[in-house]
């Protein structure tokens, strides 16, 4: 059992990333957490990766809860987050007043009607429609939005998403594994921090 | 060191059942679990180590194709949520009346009734204190993790050859469809004929050199026999109840405050314990492993040195009377949950502790 300095010490040096990503079902949000969660595996880490799961899946919003730590997690369910992916105006209506003070927002501005309006978090746009027609394949859509995650946090390293992606992606679709990688070094250069937190 | 995969709790079950030796699986879909079978078919474990994967027409059909299965001595399992398990009932009790061992998946969702598809632990009463009729317990055992998922399939099978009973693995739908790191064990090979004769000598296994007729019933129609049988069962339960309760604590060493929880709740409460603990408040878990067996002395002990105790459960109270038996009257014991598919946060279960006991 543990005493409270102890459970101080586990305080310490103690990384916890909790994560938020949600938009339209056919978005990717799923499985841009799947890929996450397995590049944190491979950068030996823990991990939980929490859908919604549900009727409003039928093309409505879908959401996943992913949560990055270096030490065994105990809730899945959380309420408030770190970082809110956001692809869809439902999506921000919804999450946007749960990010943590301080923390990130990022989101994709053709998904959405109105701007984000808190001014304690970091809020950065990325473009992704733009990048995955540059990429020449819809389906890295969400890749180029894991780039400008990326780019903007360092919890999880490139090299572990590209193990991630080859582990989620079977061998026979390589050229695919390719072009996800080229649409998250994009969705790296094409980020826009639109404002800082305050 | 052993590999480490990233997969729900449903697959989890189903590739635990494959690499654990399993002879059979009768399923039939329900979210959600559906991804048990979805992933055994997908699997085809039928060419690599000969495991049957059957979806039947029915809850009732899946759980009476267990109850062929085990009378031959296979390794034979079924998975369902919770309106799939009401229909099991009656098969359970005569699982357990015919003394066979099977393992049964109930990933809970929201009831009564067809209800909502959405997490739940409000089978808790069905699975623990019976479901299907008569004096029978089932041995149930509640997974937190997708490494639980993984890892009970195994335990299960064990206990329910140890002591020849249905043994339930209780879920629910945050635990079925979390995604977690998962490590596998080295392969287990199904049983083979010979190891089948040894290990389940009871069962029907076609006309055997060497011994007499073994019948597999649950019916007994004399009084005496039938009491007979009836203390039978007494006895194995006691030795169940003697040897196989399963628990975990967290911070209670020094604990005045005291949370019970089980499956993902256990997990929620941890984190609103290091959330009290932050505020200098002396609070811990007890998370019960075993539902049946129950911790009793662990929380009669508990009870003994809290000011309080809390149930929290994603149901209306239920394990909560269970929790009130063993303190027995040592502290208050309260009580909070959430229905419906809706799930408490770790602030939310802070704010109910602090209600409940009057801290704010």
């Amino acid at each position: 059992m543990m005493s409270n300095e102890a459970i101080a010490k586990k305080k310490q040096k103690y990384m916890k990333e909790e994560i938020i990503i949600a938009g339209f079902g056919g978005q990717g949000v799923l499985s841009m957490g799947k890929i996450m969660a397995y590049s944190a595996i491979m950068q030996d880490l823990e991990v939980t990766w929490m859908p919604s799961y549900g009727p409003e899946m039928r093309g409505g919003t879908a959401n996943v809860c992913v949560i990055i730590s270096d030490k065994k997690i105990s809730s899945p369910i959380i309420t408030k987050y770190d970082t809110a992916i956001i692809l869809n105006q439902q999506s921000l209506d919804k999450f946007e007043e749960r990010v943590k003070p301080g923390g990130l927002l990022i989101y994709d501005p053709s998904g959405i009607t109105r701007e984000p309006v808190r001014k304690d978090i970091k809020v950065c746009s990325i473009d992704a429609i733009e990048v995955a027609a540059e990429v020449g394949n819809a389906k890295v859509y969400n890749m180029a939005v894991l780039g400008a995650y990326l780019k903007m946090k360092e919890s999880l390293k490139m090299e572990n998403v590209v193990k991630g992606l080859e582990k989620s992606i079977p061998a026979r679709y390589s050229d695919l594994i390719q072009k996800n990688r080229e649409a998250i070094e994009k969705g790296m250069e094409r980020v826009k921090i639109l404002s800082e937190s305050k | 060191m052993a590999e480490k995969i990233l997969m729900k709790g449903n697959e989890a079950i189903a590739f635990s059942a494959i690499r654990n030796g399993v002879d059979g699986y009768f399923g039939y879909p329900i979210t959600p679990q559906s991804e048990v079978m979805e992933t055994l078919m997908k699997e085809k474990p039928w060419e690599t180590t000969g495991m049957v994967v059957l979806q039947a027409e029915s809850e009732l059909s899946s759980i009476n194709m267990v109850y062929g299965g085990a009378s031959c001595g296979k390794k034979v399992m079924t998975s369902s949520s919770s309106p799939g398990i009401s229909l099991m009932c009656e098969g359970i009790s005569y699982i357990a009346g015919a003394e066979l061992p099977c393992v049964i998946v109930d990933v809970m969702r929201g009831g009564p009734g067809l209800g909502t598809i959405q997490p739940s632990q409000s089978d808790y009463f069905q699975t623990v204190k019976g479901g299907g009729h008569g004096d029978y317990h089932s041995i149930v055992i509640a997974p937190a993790s997708a490494q639980d998922m993984y890892d009970f399939v195994d335990w299960g099978f064990e206990l329910a050859f140890k002591y020849r009973t249905p043994v339930i693995v209780l879920a629910d739908g945050i635990i079925g469809q979390l995604m977690e790191k998962v490590e596998l064990h080295p392969m287990k090979p199904r049983r083979t004929a010979e190891e089948i004769l040894r290990d389940a000598p009871w069962a029907t296994t076609g006309k055997t050199p060497g011994r007499d007729r073994n019948v597999i019933t649950s019916l007994s129609l004399d009084a005496n026999t039938q009491e007979e049988f009836n203390r039978k069962l007494l006895a194995k339960y006691k030795a169940i109840e003697a040897n196989e309760v399963k628990y975990a604590e967290y911070l209670t060493d020094d604990a005045e405050y005291v949370f019970v929880a089980f499956g993902c709740s256990s997990r929620i409460c941890e984190a609103a314990v290091d959330i009290l603990r932050e505020e200098g408040i002396k609070a811990g878990l007890i998370r019960p492993i075993t539902l049946y067996p129950f911790p009793e002395k662990e929380i009669s002990r508990l009870a003994g040195q809290a000011k309080s105790m809390m149930s929290i459960e994603l149901s209306l109270g239920q394990m909560v009377e269970d929790v009130r038996l063993a303190a027995n009257g040592q502290c208050p014991v309260g009580f909070y949950g959430r229905q419906g598919g809706n799930i408490y946060t770790p602030e939310e279960i802070v704010e109910e502790f602090k209600k409940f006991n009057k801290l704010s």
